[in-house]
């Protein structure tokens, strides 16, 4: 049942990524691939994240025009670190949260595009304000994401018992 | 080891997963023999789904937009955007048409120009990766589509496929960071490289210090890459800078909005057999 439902989010992740941003192109420098990865990473643990990021990210790579791997090398690396961080701090809160999904990133974007220059295959001049924008993107859509996801279980059990949000 | 017990060590888990890409990434970097046929299954794969969210998606803004929302008016749109779209493939065929003229003129020849055979495609989804800047089009190698076809719109050049599968294709586009195009300026006839930096904007690589280039002159493909032909608009020169060597800074702004894509044309006709049709031309 889990292992169909990360497969169901990863899916509708791709989908948003390769349909989304060709309608609304405000989304294009979002990653909502990453931001289940990190999701997934942090309330299921690094495993989870390890295993999330490393199909997500050859998938994505297959589905991209680079080098198939490296995407899911840094997704791989992101998963585990934000796995790590779920488990040893408590990260509920919107702020933390956000912080881990900058970080996540950043971490993300150093991996990927260190691989690719090391590797002598790309060039990237100045990304810095394209990845902190990119950081701020995902880390906005992914705390808000997160609260949907937590408040929407509790407001439909409320609807069905009949009582309103807020006493 | 049980699966309880792999949880209990997600160190394991992804050194293996480093391991196994680190592999993956290596096969590729090392070799350099076509595409590879992970690659190409996941790809394939993927297009369909690709293709069955765009057709869901499509589906319900043509009902809504077709039948709920001003139907008339946007009918009567969609046959002008037509007509529009017609009317700057023609205007393209003839700018190409009009240079190449000029410059059978001047060598006192008489040469027919090689048509070109292209065959509509529709975009049926983005990128994957916000890094990348490719599309995915309908039309696979069912349809001829082969790697490196030029893939143009009415406003100017597009990009090139780069991966078919049966029935859709990977385009990357002119702005990916890994693109590039041989160029020329129209006005002076000054070439050089277009290239993609991966934003909104193309750079003009090679272009002497001493050549004619200034803001506002057309660049078009020049035709030396064998992929595009020659002719087509890639865009308008928006800043030129004295670079730090012998050549021109020059930055491009593309003729086609590539975030408002929907339609491309894919030109069929083989760049050897464009050479071809031009070689026998000759003398």
């Amino acid at each position: 049942m889990k292992l169909a439902a990360t497969l169901a989010a990863l899916a509708a992740a791709l989908a948003l990524q390769t349909t989304l941003t060709t309608y609304v192109r405000e989304t294009a420098t979002l990653d909502f691939v990453l931001i289940v990865v990190v999701y997934l990473s942090l309330t299921s643990g690094p495993v989870t994240g390890v295993v999330t990021g490393s199909v997500a990210g050859l998938i994505q790579d297959a589905l991209s025009s680079g080098v198939m791997g490296i995407g899911a090398l840094a997704k791989t690396l992101v998963g585990f670190a934000a796995g790590r961080v779920g488990t040893q701090f408590i990260v509920t809160a919107p702020l933390p949260r956000f912080v881990v999904f900058i970080g996540a990133t950043v971490l993300h974007a150093a991996v990927f595009m260190g691989l690719y220059v090391l590797l002598g295959l790309r060039e990237f001049s100045a990304p810095y304000a394209d990845v902190a924008g990119q950081a701020v993107g995902n880390a906005v859509v992914g705390v808000v994401g997160f609260q949907v996801l937590e408040w929407l279980p509790v407001f439909l059990a409320r609807r069905r018992m009949g009582r309103p949000l807020r006493r | 080891m049980a699966l309880a017990d792999i949880k209990q060590h997600p160190g394991i888990v992804l050194g293996v997963a480093v391991v196994l890409h680190v592999v993956i990434i290596s096969t590729q970097v090392n070799t350099a023999t076509g595409i590879p046929l992970l690659r190409a299954l996941t790809f394939g794969a993927f297009a369909e789904l690709q293709r069955l969210v765009t057709g869901g998606v499509t589906g319900v803004q043509d009902t809504w937009n077709g039948y709920v929302a001003l139907r008339g008016v946007n009918d009567e749109n969609a046959a002008l955007r037509q007509q529009l779209q017609d009317l700057q493939i023609k205007l393209q065929e003839e700018r190409a048409l009009a240079q190449r003229t000029e410059d059978l003129r001047q060598l006192l020849e008489l040469r027919e120009r090689a048509e070109l055979e292209t065959t509509a495609a529709e975009i049926i989804a983005g990128a994957a990766s916000p890094e990348f800047r490719t599309v995915t089009i309908d039309k696979g190698t069912s349809d001829r589509l082969q790697t490196d076809m030029a893939v143009l719109s009415p406003s100017g050049v597009v990009g090139r496929v780069i991966l078919p599968s049966i029935r859709a294709a990977k385009v990357q586009l002119l702005i990916d960071r890994n693109a590039a195009a041989g160029a020329v300026v129209e006005r002076s006839r000054a070439q050089g490289v277009v290239v993609g930096v991966g934003t909104a904007e193309l750079r003009m690589d090679y272009v002497p210090g001493t050549a004619d280039v200034k803001a506002g002159d057309l660049v078009v493909t020049s035709g030396i890459d064998g992929i595009y032909p020659k002719g087509f608009v890639i865009g308008t020169i928006d800043r030129v800078e004295r670079g730090p060597g012998t050549y021109h800074e020059i930055r491009v702004r593309p003729a086609v909005d590539f975030s408002r894509l929907e339609e491309v044309l894919v030109v069929l006709t083989p760049a050897a057999g464009r050479a071809a049709g031009e070689a026998k031309d000759q003398p």
